[in-house]
C-alpha cells in the first residue's frame, strides 16, 4: 500500500526584511528545497553569510611581494585583493567609484595603482583616488573620501589563510575558528616551516548551490558509493594493501575516524586514527601516481630511512578541514567554494607545495613536489568529477516542486552515536549528517540575524 | 608498497604497472621540447609528411569518438605522457598542478574507471565529435622525432547538453618501425585557468 500525500501550500516569503520564517525552512533533521532553489534566499545569503562571517579570501602566498594583487570575489562583490607598499593586505573593491566599471579584469599582476578603463580615473592601491582627467571639470572636492574605493571592512588572517568581512561585531579571526584553528595549525605543520604555497588549481564549475558543495565537505556517508570507480579504480592492483580511502568499504561508523564540529559552523573530518603513524604510512597508503616508484627509488638511495618521512609530505593528509561558507582543506588542497548564482558555483581546487626550509635542500623540495603535484591532481580527476555530477543531479532533483524536503537526519536519536564534548564541540562517527545539521544552524543564524555591516574607505 | 621490483636490465619495467620513466629529467625536456613550433624555419612543408601526420591526429580524434580506447593508447609509445597544462602558457608541471598529468599508468586508470560503470559522471558516457585542424609539422634536432601543432573543438553532449571544448594540442611523435607512435601530448584549453564544466571525458 502506498500512502497519498496532500500538497500543502509552500512556505510564503514575509514581507520586509525577514523573507521566511527560517525555522519553518531549516529543521533539526530537514531543509527545505527552497534554501538550494529560491533566488531570493540566494541573494540573501550574499550580503548576511559572504559578508555577513567571516570568508575565506585568498592564501598569503598568492600575493607575496609589495605591490602584489590578485582579483577574486567575496558573495558576487569583486573584489581586489592587494597587499600594498607597506604590506598591508587589504581587499579593494573592484569597482569604480565614478560610475562603477570594474578596475582591474586580470587574474592576478603587480601594480601600485589601477586606472579605470571608462574614464581614467587612477586609484592607488590602497584605494586612495589618486586623480582624474581634467579634475577643473569637478566643482566637488574629490579629496573627500566616499571617491577612494571601497574596502572590505575587516581583513585578518590566520597563518597564511586570509579572511575578509563586513560584520563589525564578527569575533576577531582567531577566536572565530577557535578549536578549528587547531587542527589547520596540524595540518600546516607537517609541512617543512609550517608553510605551504598556492601552485595553480584544478577549477570546476557546476550547475548547484554552493551549499551542495559544502554539505559534502564533511559527508563520510558517501563515499564508498559515490566515489566506487575511484575506489575500484585505486585497489585495481593493490591485492591485501588498500589504497586511498577504501577503508570507508568496511563499516566506517566502528573506525576510529570521526567528524568533529566546532562552532560557527566549522567542523573536520579526521581520518588520520585510522592510519598507523609512522614514517611512510601516509605514503604507502597512495594509490599510483606518475613517478611515484622512480622518485622513491631515488629518494631510498638519496636519504635512506629518512626516505619515507620525505615522501609523506608528497603523501595525502587525511583530514577534510571545513571553514564556513566556502573554505575546505583536504589532503593537501585548499578547496574554495565560489558562488556564482543560486544554481551554479565554482570550485576552486588549489593545489599546495612545500617550501625549502634548509632541512630537505633544493632538490629534494623539488622532487617531493613534483610528486605531491601528481598526488593532487588524483582526486579532481577521479572523484571530483562525481561529486559534482552528483550535484547537479541534486539541483535537478529539487525541481520536484512538492517534493520538499532534504533529510540530514543520519545519526540523530541514536543514544551516546552523537557526543557534545566539555568544550561544546560535537564529535560523531564518520558518516554522520551531524555536521551538516550543525552548519545549518549557523546559517539559520546568519540569516535570521540583521548584521551590523560596514565598508571601509581611506580616510 | 606493492609496486613491482625494480627494474633490471633483463627485465624492463611495465609502464602500465610501474612509473620509473617519470624523472626529473624527463619534466625538464619535456618543456624545454615544447616550444619547437617558436621556430618557423623548423616548419616541414613537404605535403606528403603534413598529411600523413594529420591523418594521426584525424585517427586519433575519431579513435576517441568511437571509444576504442585500445587502439588509441596503442598509438602511444608505451612510456608516454598526456599532459593538460593549468596556465596559458604551459608552466612547469614539477611547481604547477595540472588539469592532468598523466602517465600511462593513470591513463589505462581513466579507461578502467569509466568501465567499472560507476563513474556517476561518466554514467551514461558522454558522446563526442572533435574537430582537429591547423595540422602543422615541425622538425626537431633528432631526425626521427617530430613535433605537431593542431587547434581542436570537441563538442561533448551529456544529460540533454552540448558544450564545447577548445585548444591546441602539441604532439611529439617518434618514428617506431615503418610508422610513427606519440611521445607525448600536451592538450592547451582554451580555458585552463578557468572554472571549466566537468571535463571527465578523455581529453
Ligand atoms: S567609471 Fe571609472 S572613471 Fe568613469
Ligand atoms: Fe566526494
Amino acid at each position: 500500500m502506498t500512502a497519498l500525500e496532500k500538497v500543502g501550500a509552500p512556505p510564503t516569503r514575509l514581507g520586509g526584511t525577514a523573507l521566511y520564517d527560517w525555522d519553518c525552512l531549516v529543521q533539526e533533521d530537514r531543509a527545505h528545497r527552497l534554501v538550494y532553489t529560491d533566488p531570493a534566499i540566494f541573494e540573501a545569503e550574499m550580503t548576511q553569510i559572504f559578508g555577513g562571517t567571516w570568508t575565506y579570501l585568498a592564501h598569503e602566498s598568492e600575493i607575496p611581494n609589495a605591490n602584489d594583487f590578485i582579483t577574486r570575489r567575496l558573495g558576487l562583490r569583486p573584489l581586489i585583493i592587494v597587499r600594498d607598499a607597506e604590506g598591508k593586505i587589504r581587499a579593494l573593491y573592484n569597482r569604480c567609484t565614478h560610475r562603477g566599471t570594474t578596475l582591474c579584469r586580470f587574474d592576478k599582476g603587480n601594480s601600485k595603482s589601477f586606472q579605470c578603463p571608462y574614464h581614467g580615473w587612477n586609484f592607488l592601491n590602497t584605494g586612495r583616488l589618486r586623480g582624474v582627467p581634467w579634475p577643473e571639470g569637478y566643482a566637488a572636492d574629490l579629496r573627500d573620501p566616499k571617491y577612494n574605493l571601497a574596502q572590505v571592512a575587516r581583513v585578518e588572517s590566520y597563518r597564511g589563510f586570509v579572511f575578509g568581512t563586513l560584520n563589525l561585531d564578527a569575533l576577531p579571526l582567531t577566536e572565530h575558528l577557535g578549536p578549528i584553528a587547531t587542527v589547520i595549525d596540524e595540518w600546516l605543520d607537517r609541512n617543512p616551516g609550517g608553510e605551504v604555497v598556492v601552485c595553480e588549481a584544478n577549477r570546476f564549475r557546476f550547475k548547484a548551490n554552493w551549499k551542495l558543495a559544502y554539505d559534502n565537505s564533511c559527508d563520510g556517508y558517501h563515499v564508498a558509493y559515490s566515489h566506487r570507480s575511484l575506489l575500484e579504480t585505486e585497489n585495481r592492483f593493490a591485492g591485501e594493501n588498500a589504497k586511498g580511502m577504501a577503508y570507508y568499504r568496511n563499516s566506517p561508523d566502528t573506525q576510529a575516524m570521526y567528524m568533529r564540529y566546532t562552532g560557527h559552523g566549522n567542523h573536520y573530518k579526521d581520518r588520520r586514527p585510522n592510519l598507523e603513524k609512522r614514517p611512510g604510512g601516509l605514503w604507502a597508503l597512495e594509490s599510483a601516481h606518475p613517478g611515484m616508484e622512480h622518485y622513491e627509488a631515488e629518494f631510498i638511495e638519496r636519504y635512506g630511512e629518512r626516505a619515507f618521512s620525505l615522501l609523506d609530505l608528497a603523501g595525502s593528509e587525511p583530514v577534510n578541514i571545513n571553514v564556513f561558507p566556502n573554505l575546505s582543506l583536504l589532503g593537501n588542497h585548499i578547496q574554495v567554494f565560489e558562488p556564482v548564482s543560486v544554481d551554479e558555483t565554482n570550485a576552486v581546487w588549489y593545489g599546495t607545495m612545500i617550501v625549502d626550509d634548509g632541512s630537505i635542500g633544493a632538490d629534494g623540495v623539488r622532487d617531493i613536489n613534483a610528486l605531491r603535484m601528481r598526488t593532487q591532481e588524483g582526486f579532481p580527476n577521479f572523484g571530483e568529477v562525481d561529486d559534482i555530477a552528483n550535484f547537479e543531479q541534486i539541483q535537478r532533483g529539487l525541481m520536484a516542486v512538492e517534493d520538499e524536503w532534504v533529510y540530514m537526519h543520519r545519526g540523530l536519536g541514536i543514544p551516546d552515536r552523537v557526543k557534545t564534548n566539555v568544550d561544546g564541540t560535537i564529535t560523531a562517527p564518520a558518516t554522520d549528517e551531524a555536521f551538516m545539521r550543525e552548519h545549518f544552524k549557523e546559517w539559520k543564524r546568519l540569516m535570521q540575524t540583521r548584521a551590523n555591516l560596514a565598508i571601509r574607505r581611506e580616510p | 608498497m606493492n609496486a613491482p621490483k625494480a627494474p633490471t636490465p633483463s627485465q624492463p619495467p611495465d609502464p602500465s604497472r610501474s612509473s620509473y620513466y617519470i624523472s626529473d629529467a624527463l619534466y625538464g625536456e619535456l618543456i624545454a621540447g615544447f616550444t619547437d613550433w617558436q621556430d618557423d624555419t623548423r616548419a616541414v612543408t613537404d605535403v606528403g609528411a603534413r598529411d600523413e601526420f594529420r591523418r594521426l591526429i584525424e585517427r586519433e580524434a575519431r579513435l576517441l569518438d568511437q571509444f576504442r580506447y585500445d587502439d588509441w593508447l596503442a598509438m602511444y609509445l608505451p612510456e608516454c605522457v598526456y599532459w593538460a597544462p593549468s596556465t596559458p602558457n604551459a608552466g612547469d608541471p614539477r611547481r604547477e598542478i595540472a588539469v592532468m598529468f598523466d602517465d600511462r599508468r593513470r591513463l589505462e586508470d581513466r579507461i578502467y574507471r569509466i568501465n567499472t560503470g560507476f563513474a556517476w559522471s561518466q554514467a551514461p558516457q558522454s558522446r563526442t565529435v572533435r574537430l582537429v585542424t591547423n595540422v602543422e609539422v615541425f622538425a626537431t634536432a633528432t631526425s626521427n622525432v617530430r613535433m605537431l601543432r593542431s587547434n581542436f573543438l570537441i563538442s561533448e553532449f551529456w544529460d540533454k547538453e552540448t558544450r564545447m571544448l577548445t585548444g591546441w594540442a602539441g604532439h611529439r611523435v617518434v618514428r617506431s618501425g615503418d610508422g610513427w607512435k606519440i611521445a607525448a601530448k600536451q592538450i592547451n584549453l582554451l580555458e585552463c585557468y578557468q572554472a571549466i564544466r566537468n571535463l571527465s571525458i578523455i581529453l
